[in-house]
């Protein structure tokens, strides 16, 4: 197979031909700045109302309470910064020990990134990922400015209870924010009936380009801007708009409204396939995260006694895309945060691989990918010094 | 994604001599499971000669393709000559190594060592020292040591060869202590030999092609290229690739991280590698 196949959708996703057709026009004739007084520009800062209306539609929020953003990173760091310039006197963040980096690494260093001193509670997670629902509730306190989990974990795809996590945290004037870019497109999201103050979404985990996210900022929810600047996006985020990504991410959203059923339906039946075609047929396989509560389309397989970092570069040489969490892939090392909060072994952490699915995946790749991957894992347990023996 | 060398990545792709001898005179084991990569190397060894060497490892793309270059490279040694190669010979082997991956060959050095040793029915030196990082077992001894011999100047450079610092980095103070104090120490040996800066470039030429044979010329051969010294002015040394070396897009990582800084080592410190254009 010459052509790629690519299984790493949770770390960036093609872009939709759909997509690269509306935005086509805002790199040509349509140039113009949308905060211009003349019709030129006019026309394009119409296109970003359409485009808002889009993503609230998806959402199902109201436009106004749409800000778009440079990248799912910058709308984590706009809300918590935001929730706890809402809350002055109150000096503790609950979050979770899986979130994603951009959340993750901002709620460890509270202090020094706010020269206050506040307490952090990054919740744990059981041996499948999960959360424990009543020690959320005993993690919540007075003194609680914000609440920020994911809604999706991005490398074992593990879904959290978002709506009655934040439903908790409003019953206790919390305020609560969800890291949704794993998300969205792929779980229903029906923001008028949830009691979440903040939401970030990125373009590029849903068929936009890289370089534009959204936050969603609850109606009535104090808000602080992350950058001080112009008047854009009605004071909320200063900087010329990125005006044919956000064109671009308006179109995606209207995509991935039609396409979840597919999402939930045929990209999830070629992961399940590809799933149980590798649990049956390589042995010492283990899945990581909870099987039920997870989106459609990933995957996060362990080999054992076999390194990620190799795995992923035999696979390679078949033009087979997907993620390790292994040490060695990252530069870091040591093997993924999620799976060592997940307590999941040394001897399975260094050699998972992510597979992640999208709605271009074909049945045949699966078939593909199920045929090469048992020979790949199998030669390279034939060097390791570890391997038992089948 | 890394950059690796197409050395690496063809032996990563075709390891050789992988395996176990069974009655091995000499068992290295380094490395565990938790630590991402672990090497087993056994030797056949007849009258101080390596007749045969193979490895099991577990790891990474440049720690298999790390294990395989060693094998090749004792092969048919002399005992003696085999404990002269350091971790350097294996990258240098291999045409290089991403500097976060340098540890990959210091595990190749390693576990040479602990087969030689066990051969010897000697204890390693280096396990006796005390362990400066918890997250991956590395001792003050191989930490000093690397230190000297790969010239290493920051903790982010112990971490890229020893692995220490690289987990909860708690000892980053300790190894700032090392630092310094190899640093201090290593200032004192190394004046001697800064002094005769005063060289003829008949002296230079000498021994910058002495260290060219010994140190670059076998590792670039290996890829099907190689290099020419072609002029020596002052402090400057203009060299020119030959064969693949050419057309390589790392050529001018080669000269700078491998040529100059060798050259930098055993010739003069003051000298400045630049190619022919």
């Amino acid at each position: 197979m010459d052509k790629v196949v690519y299984m790493d959708n949770n770390a960036t996703t093609r872009v939709a031909p759909e997509v690269l057709e509306v935005m086509t026009p805002y790199f040509s004739e349509l140039y113009g700045n949308p905060s211009s007084m003349h019709t030129f520009g006019g026309q394009v800062g119409r296109s970003i109302d359409t485009a808002r209306e889009q993503v609230a539609s998806l959402l199902g929020c109201d436009p106004s309470e749409i800000v778009f953003t440079s990248c799912g990173t910058e709308s984590d760091s706009t809300a918590i910064f935001s929730g706890l310039r809402a809350n002055p006197d109150k000096r503790h963040v609950v979050s979770s020990r899986v979130e994603h980096p951009a959340v993750k690494n901002l709620c460890e260093n509270l202090p020094a990134r706010t020269s206050t001193s506040y307490r952090t509670t990054m919740l744990k997670v059981s041996g499948d990922g999960l959360i424990d629902f009543d020690e959320y509730l005993e993690a919540l306190n007075d003194d609680t400015a914000i609440v920020s989990i994911m809604w999706a974990n991005n490398e074992t795809g593990v879904v959290y209870p978002i709506p009655e996590m934040a439903k908790a945290a409003k019953e206790r004037g919390i305020m609560f924010h969800t890291d949704a870019v794993q998300a969205v497109g792929k779980i229903p999201i029906n923001l008028n009936q949830l009691d979440i103050d903040f939401l970030s979404m990125s373009g590029h985990k849903l068929h936009a380009p890289k370089g534009v996210g959204i936050l969603y900022v609850r109606r009535g929810t104090p808000f602080a801007p992350f950058m001080a600047g112009g008047h854009q996006e009605h004071g909320r985020r200063a900087g010329t708009e990125n005006v044919a990504s956000i064109v671009g991410l308006g179109k995606a959203c209207e995509l991935a409204a039609q396409k979840m059923a597919e999402e939930n339906s045929r990209v999830k039946a070629l992961r399940d396939k590809l799933e149980n075609g590798l649990l049956s047929r390589i042995p010492r396989s283990i899945l990581n995260g909870n099987k039920e509560q997870r989106l459609p389309n990933t995957s996060n397989i362990s080999f054992e006694f076999v390194e990620g970092e190799a795995i992923l570069l035999h696979m390679n040489r078949y033009n087979i895309c997907a993620s390790s969490g292994s040490a060695c892939t990252s530069g870091s090392l040591e093997p993924s945060h999620v799976l060592r909060a997940m307590g999941v072994p040394f001897t399975a952490a260094h050699g998972s691989i992510r597979f992640s699915l999208s709605v271009y995946n074909t049945e045949e790749e699966v078939d593909f990918v199920l045929d090469k991957m048992p020979a790949i894992i199998a030669e390279l347990r034939e060097l390791s010094p570890f391997w038992p023996g089948a | 994604m890394w950059l690796y060398t197409d050395t690496v990545t063809e032996h990563f792709q075709n390891p050789r001599n992988v395996g176990e001898i069974e009655n091995a005179d000499g068992i290295g084991d380094v490395g565990s499971l938790a630590c991402g990569d672990a090497l087993r190397l056994t030797l056949k060894i007849d009258n101080e000669r390596i007749v045969d060497a193979k490895f099991k490892t577990f790891g990474c793309a440049s720690a298999i393709a790390s294990s395989s270059a060693l094998t090749e490279m004792i092969k048919g040694m002399e005992i003696s000559e085999a404990e002269k190669i350091t971790n350097e010979d294996i990258a240098n082997y291999l045409g290089g190594l991403p500097k976060e991956k340098m540890h990959c060959s210091v595990m190749g050095r390693e576990a040479l060592e602990a087969a030689i040793a066990d051969y010897r029915g000697l204890a390693l030196p280096t396990a006796e020292g005390e362990v400066v990082c918890e997250c991956f077992g590395v001792t003050d001894i191989e930490i000093t040591r690397a230190i000297k011999e790969s010239n290493l100047r920051s903790v982010e450079e112990i971490t890229n060869f020893t692995k220490a610092g690289g987990g909860c980095g708690k000892c980053a103070d300790k190894l700032v202590a090392l630092l310094r104090k190899s640093v201090s120490e290593g200032l004192k040996i190394v004046d001697p030999a800064v002094k005769p800066t005063r060289m003829t470039t008949l002296q230079k030429i000498k021994k910058i092609e002495e260290v060219l044979d010994r140190e670059v010329r076998p590792g670039l051969r290996v890829d099907g290229g190689d290099l020419e010294l072609i002029d020596v002015d002052g402090d400057l040394v203009i060299v020119s690739m030959r064969g693949h070396c050419t057309s390589c897009s790392n050529s001018q990582t080669t000269i700078k991280q491998l040529v100059e800084k060798k050259l930098r080592e055993q010739v003069l410190p003051t000298l400045i590698v630049e190619e022919d254009k």
